[in-house]
Protein backbone atom coordinates (compact mmCIF):
# COMPACT_ATOMS: atom_id res chain seq x y z
CA UNK A 1 0.00 0.00 0.00
CA UNK A 2 1.27 3.43 -0.68
CA UNK A 3 1.71 5.71 2.60
CA UNK A 4 2.36 8.41 1.11
CA UNK A 5 -0.16 10.11 -0.48
CA UNK A 6 -1.36 13.44 -0.68
CA UNK A 7 -3.26 14.14 2.48
CA UNK A 8 -5.71 17.40 2.59
CA UNK A 9 -4.56 19.70 5.32
CA UNK A 10 -4.53 23.48 5.89
CA UNK A 11 -1.02 23.17 7.75
CA UNK A 12 1.56 25.86 7.37
CA UNK A 13 3.48 22.94 5.05
CA UNK A 14 0.16 22.55 3.14
CA UNK A 15 0.06 25.51 2.88
CA UNK A 16 3.94 26.26 1.65
CA UNK A 17 5.10 26.19 -2.36
CA UNK A 18 6.04 22.89 -3.72
CA UNK A 19 9.47 24.31 -4.95
CA UNK A 20 9.94 25.70 -1.65
CA UNK A 21 9.38 22.46 0.07
CA UNK A 22 11.69 20.94 -2.68
CA UNK A 23 14.47 23.15 -2.00
CA UNK A 24 14.08 22.52 1.79
CA UNK A 25 14.33 19.26 1.14
CA UNK A 26 17.27 19.64 -1.30
CA UNK A 27 18.75 21.45 1.59
CA UNK A 28 17.84 19.18 4.40
CA UNK A 29 19.05 16.37 2.95
CA UNK A 30 22.67 17.98 2.23
CA UNK A 31 23.19 19.07 5.51
CA UNK A 32 22.28 15.45 6.63
CA UNK A 33 24.65 13.45 4.27
CA UNK A 34 27.31 16.35 4.58
CA UNK A 35 27.15 15.79 8.59
CA UNK A 36 28.17 12.12 8.51
CA UNK A 37 27.83 11.52 12.49
CA UNK A 38 25.21 10.30 14.99
CA UNK A 39 24.67 13.32 16.13
CA UNK A 40 23.81 14.78 13.08
CA UNK A 41 20.98 11.99 12.07
CA UNK A 42 19.70 12.43 15.96
CA UNK A 43 19.35 16.02 15.20
CA UNK A 44 17.55 15.80 12.13
CA UNK A 45 15.37 13.13 12.97
CA UNK A 46 14.16 15.88 15.31
CA UNK A 47 13.46 18.31 12.74
CA UNK A 48 11.53 15.68 11.09
CA UNK A 49 9.55 14.89 13.72
CA UNK A 50 8.77 18.36 14.76
CA UNK A 51 7.71 19.06 10.92
CA UNK A 52 5.37 15.99 11.02
CA UNK A 53 3.79 17.45 14.33
CA UNK A 54 3.46 20.89 12.35
CA UNK A 55 2.03 19.20 9.15
CA UNK A 56 -0.86 18.14 11.68
CA UNK A 57 0.57 14.31 11.59
CA UNK A 58 0.85 12.02 15.02
CA UNK A 59 2.95 9.15 15.69
CA UNK A 60 0.31 6.51 13.23
CA UNK A 61 1.63 8.81 10.35
CA UNK A 62 5.07 8.45 11.00
CA UNK A 63 4.87 5.23 11.99
CA UNK A 64 2.99 4.41 8.78
CA UNK A 65 6.41 5.81 6.58
CA UNK A 66 8.94 4.13 8.65
CA UNK A 67 7.41 0.56 8.60
CA UNK A 68 8.46 0.03 4.66
CA UNK A 69 11.98 0.52 5.75
CA UNK A 70 11.83 -2.41 8.23
CA UNK A 71 14.03 -4.61 6.02
CA UNK A 72 16.59 -2.21 5.33
CA UNK A 73 17.07 -1.32 8.95
CA UNK A 74 17.28 -5.01 9.92
CA UNK A 75 19.35 -5.89 7.55
CA UNK A 76 21.98 -2.90 7.28
CA UNK A 77 22.20 -2.00 10.94
CA UNK A 78 23.71 -5.51 11.86
CA UNK A 79 25.71 -5.43 9.00
CA UNK A 80 26.87 -1.69 9.54
CA UNK A 81 27.47 -2.31 13.19
CA UNK A 82 29.88 -5.67 12.48
CA UNK A 83 32.33 -4.48 9.67
CA UNK A 84 32.38 -0.64 10.86
CA UNK A 85 30.85 -0.15 14.47
CA UNK A 86 27.53 1.26 15.95
CA UNK A 87 28.55 4.93 15.09
CA UNK A 88 28.35 3.97 11.36
CA UNK A 89 25.52 1.72 11.61
CA UNK A 90 23.96 4.56 13.10
CA UNK A 91 24.81 7.10 10.60
CA UNK A 92 24.47 5.04 7.63
CA UNK A 93 21.49 3.70 8.43
CA UNK A 94 19.38 6.90 10.01
CA UNK A 95 20.50 8.61 7.07
CA UNK A 96 18.30 6.65 4.73
CA UNK A 97 15.63 6.67 7.14
CA UNK A 98 15.57 10.36 7.93
CA UNK A 99 16.05 11.38 4.44
CA UNK A 100 12.68 9.30 2.97
CA UNK A 101 10.50 9.27 6.26
CA UNK A 102 11.52 13.49 4.77
CA UNK A 103 10.91 13.02 1.71
CA UNK A 104 7.58 11.47 2.34
CA UNK A 105 6.43 14.55 4.21
CA UNK A 106 6.63 16.38 0.60
CA UNK A 107 4.63 13.46 -0.65
CA UNK A 108 1.73 13.89 2.05
CA UNK A 109 1.25 17.95 2.10
CA UNK A 110 1.94 18.64 -1.64
CA UNK A 111 -0.44 17.81 -4.51
CA UNK A 112 1.36 15.43 -7.43
CA UNK A 113 -0.08 18.18 -9.87
CA UNK A 114 1.71 21.10 -7.85
CA UNK A 115 5.17 18.82 -7.96
CA UNK A 116 4.71 17.99 -11.36
CA UNK A 117 4.49 22.11 -12.29
CA UNK A 118 7.77 22.96 -10.26
CA UNK A 119 9.86 19.88 -12.11
CA UNK A 120 8.02 21.19 -15.72
CA UNK A 121 9.49 24.53 -14.73
CA UNK A 122 12.59 23.54 -13.56
CA UNK A 123 12.70 21.23 -16.36
CA UNK A 124 12.70 24.34 -18.60
CA UNK A 125 16.13 25.35 -19.86
CA UNK A 126 16.70 21.18 -21.00
CA UNK A 127 14.13 21.81 -23.97
CA UNK A 128 17.23 23.35 -25.50
CA UNK A 129 18.64 19.65 -25.94
CA UNK A 130 15.47 18.00 -26.39
CA UNK A 131 14.24 17.19 -23.40
CA UNK A 132 9.93 18.02 -22.95
CA UNK A 133 9.84 19.06 -19.52
CA UNK A 134 5.79 17.92 -19.42
CA UNK A 135 6.80 14.86 -20.70
CA UNK A 136 9.31 13.87 -17.78
CA UNK A 137 6.77 15.71 -15.90
CA UNK A 138 4.41 12.90 -17.02
CA UNK A 139 6.82 9.98 -16.59
CA UNK A 140 7.19 10.83 -13.06
CA UNK A 141 2.76 11.01 -12.32
CA UNK A 142 3.09 7.85 -14.46
CA UNK A 143 5.92 5.68 -12.24
CA UNK A 144 4.17 7.15 -8.94
CA UNK A 145 0.59 5.65 -10.00
CA UNK A 146 2.26 2.52 -10.82
CA UNK A 147 3.11 1.41 -7.46
CA UNK A 148 -0.53 0.61 -5.97
CA UNK A 149 -1.77 -1.30 -9.48
CA UNK A 150 1.44 -3.36 -9.73
CA UNK A 151 1.03 -4.11 -5.84
CA UNK A 152 -2.41 -5.11 -6.78
CA UNK A 153 -1.31 -7.47 -9.40
CA UNK A 154 1.11 -8.93 -7.24
CA UNK A 155 -1.38 -9.45 -4.63
CA UNK A 156 -3.83 -11.09 -7.40
CA UNK A 157 -1.28 -13.28 -8.75
CA UNK A 158 -0.04 -14.69 -5.31
CA UNK A 159 -4.04 -15.54 -4.73
CA UNK A 160 -4.06 -17.23 -7.85
CA UNK A 161 -1.17 -19.02 -7.08
CA UNK A 162 -2.26 -20.43 -4.20
CA UNK A 163 -5.59 -21.14 -5.29
CA UNK A 164 -4.01 -23.72 -8.05
CA UNK A 165 -1.55 -24.93 -5.28
CA UNK A 166 1.45 -23.63 -6.81
CA UNK A 167 2.65 -21.93 -3.79
CA UNK A 168 6.29 -22.44 -4.17
CA UNK A 169 6.51 -21.69 -7.72
CA UNK A 170 8.06 -18.55 -9.09
CA UNK A 171 7.26 -18.96 -12.45
CA UNK A 172 3.42 -19.27 -11.61
CA UNK A 173 3.70 -15.34 -9.67
CA UNK A 174 6.72 -13.82 -11.98
CA UNK A 175 5.13 -14.40 -15.38
CA UNK A 176 1.40 -13.21 -15.10
CA UNK A 177 2.95 -10.55 -12.99
CA UNK A 178 4.90 -9.54 -15.93
CA UNK A 179 2.58 -9.81 -18.64
CA UNK A 180 -0.19 -8.35 -16.71
CA UNK A 181 2.11 -5.11 -16.14
CA UNK A 182 3.05 -4.93 -19.82
CA UNK A 183 -0.45 -5.82 -20.63
CA UNK A 184 -1.63 -2.67 -18.43
CA UNK A 185 1.04 -0.36 -20.08
CA UNK A 186 0.05 -1.32 -23.10
CA UNK A 187 -3.58 0.10 -21.99
CA UNK A 188 -2.45 3.07 -19.99
CA UNK A 189 -0.55 4.21 -23.55
CA UNK A 190 -3.83 3.77 -25.16
CA UNK A 191 -6.00 5.82 -22.50
CA UNK A 192 -3.26 8.11 -22.67
CA UNK A 193 -3.18 9.35 -26.33
CA UNK A 194 -7.27 8.73 -26.21
CA UNK A 195 -7.07 11.51 -23.88
CA UNK A 196 -4.87 13.67 -25.73
CA UNK A 197 -2.03 13.90 -23.30
CA UNK A 198 0.51 13.33 -25.49
CA UNK A 199 -0.89 15.69 -28.88
CA UNK B 1 -20.80 14.30 -38.07
CA UNK B 2 -18.88 11.99 -38.03
CA UNK B 3 -17.84 10.05 -41.93
CA UNK B 4 -16.49 6.97 -42.13
CA UNK B 5 -15.81 6.45 -45.90
CA UNK B 6 -14.70 3.11 -47.40
CA UNK B 7 -12.53 2.07 -44.47
CA UNK B 8 -11.30 -1.28 -44.16
CA UNK B 9 -8.41 -2.11 -41.28
CA UNK B 10 -6.37 -5.21 -40.87
CA UNK B 11 -3.70 -6.02 -37.94
CA UNK B 12 -1.14 -7.45 -39.85
CA UNK B 13 -2.92 -10.10 -42.10
CA UNK B 14 -5.79 -10.48 -40.28
CA UNK B 15 -8.94 -8.05 -42.05
CA UNK B 16 -10.67 -6.45 -38.58
CA UNK B 17 -12.91 -3.95 -40.82
CA UNK B 18 -14.33 -4.16 -44.19
CA UNK B 19 -15.66 -1.45 -46.27
CA UNK B 20 -16.89 0.71 -44.12
CA UNK B 21 -19.35 3.46 -44.72
CA UNK B 22 -21.01 5.39 -42.46
CA UNK B 23 -22.44 8.48 -41.63
CA UNK B 24 -23.23 9.41 -37.30
CA UNK B 25 -24.94 12.25 -37.08
CA UNK B 26 -27.51 10.88 -34.00
CA UNK B 27 -27.12 11.78 -30.69
CA UNK B 28 -27.27 8.43 -29.36
CA UNK B 29 -25.43 5.75 -31.30
CA UNK B 30 -25.21 2.04 -30.05
CA UNK B 31 -22.52 -0.38 -31.32
CA UNK B 32 -22.86 -4.17 -30.95
CA UNK B 33 -21.00 -7.51 -31.97
CA UNK B 34 -19.74 -10.68 -30.80
CA UNK B 35 -16.03 -11.17 -29.58
CA UNK B 36 -13.92 -10.64 -32.00
CA UNK B 37 -16.22 -8.77 -34.46
CA UNK B 38 -14.57 -5.53 -34.98
CA UNK B 39 -16.62 -3.55 -32.81
CA UNK B 40 -13.94 -2.07 -30.77
CA UNK B 41 -11.76 -1.31 -33.35
CA UNK B 42 -14.50 0.70 -34.92
CA UNK B 43 -15.14 2.46 -32.08
CA UNK B 44 -11.35 3.17 -32.06
CA UNK B 45 -11.13 4.73 -35.47
CA UNK B 46 -13.49 7.60 -34.14
CA UNK B 47 -11.23 9.04 -32.17
CA UNK B 48 -7.97 8.42 -34.02
CA UNK B 49 -6.60 6.06 -31.43
CA UNK B 50 -6.36 3.46 -34.57
CA UNK B 51 -6.31 4.98 -37.91
CA UNK B 52 -6.89 3.20 -40.91
CA UNK B 53 -5.60 0.88 -43.25
CA UNK B 54 -7.77 2.08 -46.17
CA UNK B 55 -10.17 4.66 -46.22
CA UNK B 56 -10.81 7.82 -43.90
CA UNK B 57 -12.32 9.25 -40.97
CA UNK B 58 -13.63 12.22 -40.90
CA UNK B 59 -15.02 14.15 -37.48
CA UNK B 60 -16.70 17.10 -38.68
CA UNK B 61 -14.46 17.49 -41.53
CA UNK B 62 -11.19 16.63 -39.86
CA UNK B 63 -9.75 13.39 -41.24
CA UNK B 64 -8.16 11.56 -37.96
CA UNK B 65 -5.17 9.76 -39.84
CA UNK B 66 -3.47 13.53 -40.32
CA UNK B 67 -5.19 16.27 -37.30
CA UNK B 68 -5.55 13.60 -34.71
CA UNK B 69 -4.56 15.97 -31.99
CA UNK B 70 -7.79 18.64 -33.33
CA UNK B 71 -9.91 15.35 -33.59
CA UNK B 72 -9.61 14.48 -29.92
CA UNK B 73 -10.48 17.32 -28.67
CA UNK B 74 -13.69 16.83 -29.94
CA UNK B 75 -14.17 12.63 -29.63
CA UNK B 76 -13.57 11.55 -26.05
CA UNK B 77 -12.82 8.20 -25.20
CA UNK B 78 -13.81 5.85 -22.36
CA UNK B 79 -12.10 2.17 -21.85
CA UNK B 80 -13.70 -0.98 -20.07
CA UNK B 81 -10.95 -0.79 -17.47
CA UNK B 82 -11.06 2.80 -15.83
CA UNK B 83 -8.03 1.45 -13.70
CA UNK B 84 -6.03 1.50 -16.84
CA UNK B 85 -6.95 5.63 -17.48
CA UNK B 86 -6.44 6.92 -13.44
CA UNK B 87 -3.17 8.25 -14.18
CA UNK B 88 -2.88 10.83 -11.56
CA UNK B 89 -2.99 9.28 -7.30
CA UNK B 90 -6.28 11.11 -5.96
CA UNK B 91 -8.99 11.95 -7.51
CA UNK B 92 -9.60 15.48 -8.29
CA UNK B 93 -5.94 15.47 -9.48
CA UNK B 94 -6.75 13.02 -12.45
CA UNK B 95 -9.56 15.26 -12.98
CA UNK B 96 -7.47 18.27 -12.96
CA UNK B 97 -4.97 16.24 -15.36
CA UNK B 98 -7.25 16.04 -18.34
CA UNK B 99 -6.97 20.51 -18.25
CA UNK B 100 -2.97 20.08 -18.12
CA UNK B 101 -2.48 21.46 -21.81
CA UNK B 102 -5.59 23.99 -21.91
CA UNK B 103 -4.01 26.65 -20.65
CA UNK B 104 -6.08 26.97 -17.85
CA UNK B 105 -5.42 29.03 -14.71
CA UNK B 106 -5.31 27.37 -11.57
CA UNK B 107 -8.81 28.77 -10.31
CA UNK B 108 -10.77 27.54 -13.48
CA UNK B 109 -9.40 24.68 -13.25
CA UNK B 110 -10.00 23.80 -9.60
CA UNK B 111 -13.51 25.14 -10.43
CA UNK B 112 -14.36 22.83 -13.47
CA UNK B 113 -12.91 19.79 -11.46
CA UNK B 114 -15.57 20.87 -8.39
CA UNK B 115 -18.32 21.12 -10.76
CA UNK B 116 -17.47 17.84 -12.46
CA UNK B 117 -16.63 16.03 -9.32
CA UNK B 118 -20.14 17.19 -8.42
CA UNK B 119 -22.34 15.61 -11.27
CA UNK B 120 -20.66 12.74 -10.61
CA UNK B 121 -21.08 12.31 -7.28
CA UNK B 122 -17.64 12.15 -6.29
CA UNK B 123 -17.25 15.54 -4.97
CA UNK B 124 -16.19 14.04 -1.35
CA UNK B 125 -13.83 11.82 -2.92
CA UNK B 126 -11.67 14.62 -4.88
CA UNK B 127 -8.71 14.27 -2.14
CA UNK B 128 -8.88 10.46 -2.22
CA UNK B 129 -6.48 7.99 -2.95
CA UNK B 130 -8.00 6.85 -6.57
CA UNK B 131 -7.21 3.53 -6.39
CA UNK B 132 -9.03 2.90 -3.68
CA UNK B 133 -12.54 3.74 -4.93
CA UNK B 134 -15.05 1.12 -5.96
CA UNK B 135 -15.08 0.03 -9.26
CA UNK B 136 -17.99 2.06 -9.97
CA UNK B 137 -16.47 5.08 -8.97
CA UNK B 138 -13.53 4.01 -10.70
CA UNK B 139 -15.52 3.85 -14.33
CA UNK B 140 -17.10 7.20 -12.88
CA UNK B 141 -13.94 9.18 -12.43
CA UNK B 142 -13.03 8.26 -15.74
CA UNK B 143 -15.97 9.37 -17.40
CA UNK B 144 -15.48 12.74 -15.44
CA UNK B 145 -11.76 13.00 -16.26
CA UNK B 146 -12.68 13.03 -20.39
CA UNK B 147 -15.56 15.06 -20.19
CA UNK B 148 -14.19 17.84 -17.89
CA UNK B 149 -12.57 19.08 -21.01
CA UNK B 150 -16.13 18.82 -22.84
CA UNK B 151 -15.54 17.04 -25.72
CA UNK B 152 -18.61 16.83 -28.00
CA UNK B 153 -18.68 13.21 -28.83
CA UNK B 154 -18.20 10.40 -26.11
CA UNK B 155 -17.20 7.00 -27.22
CA UNK B 156 -17.46 4.28 -24.79
CA UNK B 157 -15.83 0.82 -25.03
CA UNK B 158 -17.98 -1.02 -23.16
CA UNK B 159 -18.08 0.37 -20.06
CA UNK B 160 -20.14 -1.59 -17.91
CA UNK B 161 -18.35 -4.79 -18.31
CA UNK B 162 -16.41 -4.76 -15.09
CA UNK B 163 -19.56 -3.59 -13.23
CA UNK B 164 -22.07 -4.74 -10.96
CA UNK B 165 -25.63 -4.29 -11.88
CA UNK B 166 -26.18 -0.88 -9.50
CA UNK B 167 -22.82 0.45 -10.83
CA UNK B 168 -23.59 -0.28 -14.47
CA UNK B 169 -27.05 1.19 -14.16
CA UNK B 170 -25.76 4.38 -12.60
CA UNK B 171 -23.15 4.41 -15.16
CA UNK B 172 -25.46 3.86 -17.93
CA UNK B 173 -28.70 6.49 -16.57
CA UNK B 174 -25.17 9.26 -16.67
CA UNK B 175 -24.80 8.15 -19.94
CA UNK B 176 -28.22 8.85 -21.12
CA UNK B 177 -28.32 12.01 -19.77
CA UNK B 178 -25.19 13.56 -20.95
CA UNK B 179 -25.55 16.69 -23.40
CA UNK B 180 -22.48 15.52 -25.48
CA UNK B 181 -23.26 12.78 -28.82
CA UNK B 182 -22.34 9.02 -26.99
CA UNK B 183 -21.01 6.25 -29.03
CA UNK B 184 -21.29 2.82 -27.35
CA UNK B 185 -20.01 -0.55 -27.97
CA UNK B 186 -21.52 -2.99 -25.34
CA UNK B 187 -22.47 -6.81 -24.78
CA UNK B 188 -25.41 -5.24 -22.32
CA UNK B 189 -28.29 -4.67 -24.69
CA UNK B 190 -30.36 -3.36 -22.06
CA UNK B 191 -28.53 -0.81 -21.75
CA UNK B 192 -29.35 0.68 -25.40
CA UNK B 193 -33.07 0.30 -25.43
CA UNK B 194 -34.48 3.18 -26.89
CA UNK B 195 -31.75 4.63 -28.74
CA UNK B 196 -32.11 6.10 -31.77
CA UNK B 197 -29.56 3.80 -34.05
CA UNK B 198 -28.04 0.86 -33.30
CA UNK B 199 -25.05 -1.15 -35.30
CA UNK B 200 -24.13 -4.64 -35.63
CA UNK B 201 -21.05 -5.16 -36.23
CA UNK B 202 -19.98 -9.22 -37.85
CA UNK B 203 -17.13 -10.36 -39.42
CA UNK B 204 -16.35 -6.49 -39.90
CA UNK B 205 -19.17 -5.93 -41.61
CA UNK B 206 -21.79 -3.59 -40.57
CA UNK B 207 -24.79 -6.17 -41.69
CA UNK B 208 -27.83 -4.34 -39.17
CA UNK B 209 -27.92 -0.75 -39.03
CA UNK B 210 -31.41 1.40 -37.57
CA UNK B 211 -33.38 1.78 -34.65
CA UNK B 212 -32.70 -0.33 -31.06
CA UNK B 213 -35.23 -2.40 -31.36
CA UNK B 214 -34.87 -3.28 -34.93
CA UNK B 215 -30.77 -3.95 -34.30
CA UNK B 216 -30.89 -5.93 -31.46
CA UNK B 217 -33.46 -8.20 -33.07
CA UNK B 218 -31.22 -8.75 -36.22
CA UNK B 219 -28.39 -9.47 -33.36
CA UNK B 220 -30.01 -12.02 -31.27
CA UNK B 221 -31.28 -13.82 -34.80
CA UNK B 222 -27.71 -13.83 -35.52
CA UNK B 223 -26.68 -14.97 -32.29
CA UNK B 224 -29.19 -17.83 -32.39
CA UNK B 225 -28.52 -18.61 -35.98
CA UNK B 226 -24.90 -19.50 -35.21
CA UNK B 227 -24.86 -21.62 -31.85
CA UNK B 228 -23.99 -24.82 -32.49
CA UNK B 229 -24.88 -26.94 -29.37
Amino acid sequence: MLTSVYRPGTSLLHRSGAGVKLLGLLVFSTVLVAGRSPVTVLLCAAVVVGLYGIGGFGVRMLAAQLWPLRWIVLLLVPFQWWTAGWQTAVTVVGTIVVAVVGAALISLTTRVTDLLDVIARLLQPARAIGVDPERVALLLALTIRAVPVIAGTLQEARDARRARGLEHSTRALVTPVVVRTIRHADRVGDALAARGIDD
Amino acid sequence: MIQIQTVSHRYGDREVLSDINLSLVEDRIGVIGANGSGKSTLARLLNGLVVPSTGRVLVDGMDTARDGAGVRRKVAFVFSDPDAQIVMPTVGEDVAFSLRRHGLGKQEVADRVRDILARFGLVGHSDHPAHLLSSGQKQLLALASVLVTEPEVLVCDEPTTLLDLRNSRQVAGLLAGLPQRVVLVTHDLELLQGWQRVLVIDGGRVVADGPAAQSIGHYQSLMGAGRTC
